[in-house]
């Protein structure tokens, strides 16, 4: 394999693997954090609208781990800077 | 695919470009800016105003009760600046619905301008509220080894607040994109309505990390 297709096979494979691990454990965590927000909705109805804000709010920092991970796949796929680099290359040659 | 509005060129003269996020920005800029000044124009203390009025007191009380809860004393004094924050980012979330516009906020360049005036704005006012010589002391809190921690902290939280906003708004243009080329018809319009949402949980993120960041910089040691 010459160096163009390694770096084309790595930057796919890892931006595979980058948003499918890096999505896993806040999924976890955001599935705990409103399995907790019902369950203590269930127990005080009356404390509803601070309950729902802080979980909105706590749900949207624990997704931006998420997010992360899914703008570093995104820049792997759409704006590499080793395969600009390669084609850059290949074009001066 | 584009990755961000400021591929989206309309106008390149030279070294000057006129790309989607700077028109866009001012758009949004101009939108708030005219229409705010065209409900203040006449202002009544009656009980008779005008309905727009009441709009913009709800919005700016609701703004004002939020900075409040959070601890910091005198919501007027931040409103300008904090107000503004939700305001601009709220408004570019929403004018997504409108067919051909791309939020400015999908572009690292506008995320990252507005979390380095955050960056610039705490200490800034924590130097006006506590004296410049108290302000430098809180780094070195509770000892001085948390120094550099410190330091760092500054720094990784204007990177995240630049960071997150980019992601989340550039996420979700991206995924109507791909969408719109797998399933034509429904999926595309639910996920516009999931942006919408996340855009304004955006919005209500970054302001309310500013404020907390400002009232931490601002608050007043009462252990000393």
């Amino acid at each position: 394999m010459d160096s163009m297709t390694i770096i084309a096979v790595a930057s796919i494979v890892a931006a595979g693997i980058t948003t499918g691990f890096g999505t896993m454990a806040p999924a976890l965590g955001e599935g705990k954090a409103v399995a907790t927000a019902l369950t203590s909705l269930a127990q005080q109805p009356d404390a509803s609208a601070t309950i729902t804000r802080t979980l909105f709010v706590g749900l949207a920092m624990i997704e931006s781990t998420a997010i992360y991970c899914f703008v570093i796949s995104m820049i792997l796929i759409f704006a590499n800077p080793f395969w600009n680099h390669v084609i850059a290359q290949a074009a001066g040659k | 695919m584009r990755l961000s509005p400021d591929e989206v060129i309309f106008w390149q003269h030279g070294f000057v470009k006129l790309n989607a996020t700077i028109v866009f920005t001012w758009v949004v800029m101009l939108v708030l800016a005219v229409g705010s000044k065209l409900i203040t124009r006449n202002l009544s203390i009656g009980l008779k105003r005008a309905r727009w009025q009441n709009v913009l007191e709800i919005i700016v009380i609701a703004i004002e009760k939020q900075i409040e809860e959070v601890g910091l004393g005198h919501p007027d004094k931040y409103l300008g600046f904090l107000g503004t924050l939700v305001l601009f980012l709220a408004m570019a979330a929403l004018c997504t619905i409108i067919p051909g516009y791309q939020p400015p906020t999908g572009s690292l360049s506008t995320t990252a301008a507005l979390a380095l005036c955050v960056f610039v704005a705490v200490p800034l006012f924590g130097i006006e509220e506590r004296g410049l010589g108290n302000y430098l002391k809180s780094y070195a809190q509770p000892t001085f080894i948390m120094l550099p921690f410190n330091i760092i902290s500054e720094l990784t939280r204007t990177l995240a607040l630049a960071v997150r906003l980019f992601g989340n708004m550039m996420s979700g243009a991206m995924i109507i994109a791909i969408l719109l080329s797998i399933t034509p018809f429904v999926f595309p319009i639910i996920m516009t309505a999931l942006g919408l949402l996340t855009g304004m949980v955006q919005a209500y993120i970054f302001f309310i990390l500013a404020t907390v960041y400002i009232a931490a910089a601002t608050r007043v040691l009462t252990a000393e």
